[in-house]
């Protein structure tokens, strides 16, 4: 017999039980005039240039150190509007959800939502419920799209210039590694925890101080290896690093060592790297330090003219090779 | 309380690798001999490559890269072995990190995958027995592959199904020796190796002594190291020293974990449940004898290569004409030798297994590169 209370197929059919678990748990969660009206489609009062994003979350396990699924899927949309300098204002959420999901953990993931939404002020404004038969979906899959309104349009991956520093908000690799430590049941005793949240609040700060930035992207799948590659293609400027000035924890580094990956390529959830003139630099950090919470920003390098398109990371013995884009699954050495 | 830094941390100092830098300048500067070594394990590969070490060596040190990455290795054929066994009614397949991406003649085993196949990477070969246990109506099969380091784990794991009598785990073996290999790279008349650097964690179960028939036969130093740069480097001192000294001696930088004989409980269990195959084809180098285990016969009940012998292929499958895997594992050819390197080859569209795996020479070198000094 089913002890725990668990989401029905019933609950996605339109009827009485999917009115209740709206009603209930998201418009009670989520509670807004613009979602409470229950039009076919939120109306929305914005002017000027938005940027409007889009992303899914499948992330697995569902639960982890320093976050939920639902925390990554407020976190994650709300930190690509802020990347582009767009104040967060409005998301769509579409829960598909596997038959037989515990309610409770479902609530407990959208009080997480709720949580990280007080962190921008961004407000869920129409979402969706699927309910699919069971082993059609690994639990919960989420969805959110967000709009918002653009306060500084010169940022773009396509403006790095020479000689910009290259700042990092805090220590890089903590979402991957401890995703890795809750999937592959490494019995390992860690505080490691994730850095997964909301960046808009440090952005604001950013803004508000006029700091002239060039480029800002928060480092996801593929690391800050991703986004260097990224901005040294787009802009067709050579990124160079240097490996001590990299802030990594001692717990990442040691998973690090024991599967054979590399800080860089980890995927991070509350991390960001910016592209800002080398005058400018430490002015950015102290706002960072300041108003943000970011301890450990640092400057981990600089734009050059040198090998156009391409990251060179510089070890602490003046040897150097190429910071590539990481391949393929993250798959543990062999030996 | 020790924590994971203090294992590598002074490894990695880079005032004792400046150090070491000069003192290797300064000796070979007292040599007129061209020294090339050769690192038989991609994980030295790996270290030369990612800290960037042959740009602190002087012009007359070179490095050919061995053939001691067990995934670049194995032949087409043995790949699609595994392919094949995954597509088997009922299969559960079960293997190693960087097995999943190798292209085998028919596909890589993440394409089979993603077509519904069973197959599931591990990093401890001791969680196949949960597989097993949670999955007593398919067969489990445990794809063995690597040199003597991960043999001993696969043995384990032979013991435990034996002793917990769990029926329904078999293996396929594929695990290989070192010390045949350095005989196949120097049985070329072409072979321009005239010092090697011992396997680190190879040498921790076989013992330093694997290494002595290679010094005597070829009178070539061998120093077992360490995978740290400041172990690679205070290695390569070692053998520029054997160099002017006009010595070749059997040396062990790695002595805080390699001994001369060896974890003697490790090779006693895979003495218990391996003997040596007659032969074995390996990518590159073609058939060697004696160079790969199979399990005994009293354990042929386990052993997935006897029990699927109808649908497993038999045909040798050669690499792509281009790909020069075949030279570079044989140290004839560099990486950046090959005329498909980072063209038709890269690790996304590997055409030969040095490319795909994460230990293998042209993969570090696509990775990582030769990033010239003042750029």
């Amino acid at each position: 017999m089913a002890t725990k209370k668990t989401v029905q197929l019933s609950h996605g059919g339109g009827g009485k039980e999917m009115n209740q678990l709206i009603t209930e748990m998201f418009f009670k969660a989520f509670n807004n005039p613009i979602l409470a009206s229950q039009e076919d489609a939120a109306k929305l009062n914005m002017c000027g240039h938005i940027a409007f994003t889009t992303d899914s979350f499948t992330v697995s396990p569902l639960f982890f150190a320093g976050g939920d699924i639902g925390k990554l899927a407020i976190a994650g949309t709300v930190n690509d509007l802020a990347m582009m300098a767009a104040q967060p204002e409005y998301l769509s959420c579409s829960f598909i959800i596997e038959e037989g999901f515990a309610l409770d953990d479902l609530n407990t993931i959208v009080s997480s939502m709720a949580e990280e939404l007080h962190k921008s002020g961004a407000r869920i404004v129409c979402g969706d419920t699927k309910v699919v038969p069971k082993g059609c979906a690994d639990g919960l899959f989420i969805n959110t799209s967000g709009v918002g309104r653009i306060l500084n349009p010169n940022i773009s991956a396509k403006h790095l210039q020479t000689d910009d520093a290259i700042i990092v908000s805090r220590d890089i690799g903590r979402h991957g590694a401890a995703i890795l430590m809750a999937r592959d049941g490494l019995t390992l005793e860690s505080s490691l925890c994730s850095d997964c949240d909301t960046l808009w609040p440090i952005v604001e700060q950013l803004l508000a101080a006029n700091i002239k930035i060039h480029a800002m992207r928060d480092a996801t799948r593929g690391g800050i290896s991703a986004v260097l590659n990224e901005w040294a293609v787009a802009s067709n400027v050579g990124i160079s690093v240097d490996e001590t000035a990299m802030p990594v924890c001692d717990e990442v580094k040691g998973l690090c060592e024991l599967f054979g990956f590399e800080p860089y390529d980890l995927a991070n959830e509350g991390t960001f790297l910016l592209s800002v003139p080398k005058e400018l630099a430490h002015g950015a950090i102290e706002v960072m330090q300041r108003y943000g919470h970011c301890e450990q920003a640092a400057i981990i390098g600089h734009v050059t003219k040198k090998q156009p398109g391409k990251v060179i990371l510089n070890t602490p013995w003046a040897s150097s090779r190429y910071l590539d884009l990481p391949q393929g699954e993250l798959l543990p050495r062999i030996c | 309380m020790i924590t994971l830094n203090d294992f590598y941390q002074g490894f990695r100092d880079p005032k004792t690798i400046g150090h070491l830098a000069a003192l290797i300048r300064e000796q070979a500067a007292q040599t007129t001999e061209q020294i090339n070594i050769m690192e038989v394990c991609g994980g030295h590969t790996h270290t030369i490559m990612k800290y960037g070490v042959l740009q602190l060596l002087p012009d007359n040190i070179r490095f050919i890269h061995g053939p001691g990455c067990p995934v670049c290795v194995m032949p087409k054929e043995r790949i699609d072995h595994a392919a094949v066994l995954a597509s088997q009614d009922d299969v559960i397949l079960v293997t190693l990190g960087d097995m999943i991406r190798v292209p085998g003649s028919m596909g890589s085993l993440a394409e089979f995958r993603s077509q519904g196949c069973d197959i599931r990477p591990i990093y401890d070969p001791l969680d196949t027995l949960n597989i097993a246990r949670d999955n007593p109506d398919k067969t489990v099969i445990f794809f063995a592959i690597g040199f003597e380091t991960s043999t001993p784990m696969t043995a384990a794991l032979i013991a435990q199904a034996e002793a917990q009598n769990i029926p329904n785990l078999l293996f396929h073996i594929n695990h290989v020796l070192v010390p045949p290999a350095i005989d196949a790279v120097m049985a070329d008349s072409r072979a321009q190796v005239n010092a090697f650097i011992g396997p680190a964690h190879v040498s921790v179960i076989s013992g330093a002594k694997i290494y002595q028939p290679a010094v005597d036969n070829y009178n070539t130093p061998v120093v077992v190291s360490g995978f740290e740069p400041v172990d690679l480097m205070e290695s390569i001192l070692r053998i520029v020293k054997q160099k002017v000294a006009g010595e070749a001696v059997l040396d062990n930088q790695y002595s805080r974990s390699v001994t001369y004989e060896g974890n003697l409980a490790a090779q006693q269990l895979v003495d218990t449940y391996f003997t040596v195959r007659d032969s074995f084809r390996w990518r590159g180098l073609g058939p060697i004898a004696r160079s790969a285990l199979t399990l005994k016969p009293e354990y042929q009940h386990r052993d997935a290569e006897r029990i699927y012998v109808e649908v497993l292929p038999t045909t040798e499958i050669d690499d792509h004409k281009a790909c020069q895997c075949g030279d570079i594992l044989r140290g004839l050819a560099n990486p950046k030798d090959c005329k498909v390197f980072g063209r038709g080859c890269t690790p996304q569209t590997p055409l030969g297994s040095c490319m795909v795996s994460s230990e293998g020479a042209c993969n570090a070198y696509y990775r990582y590169g030769e990033v010239q000094n003042g750029n």
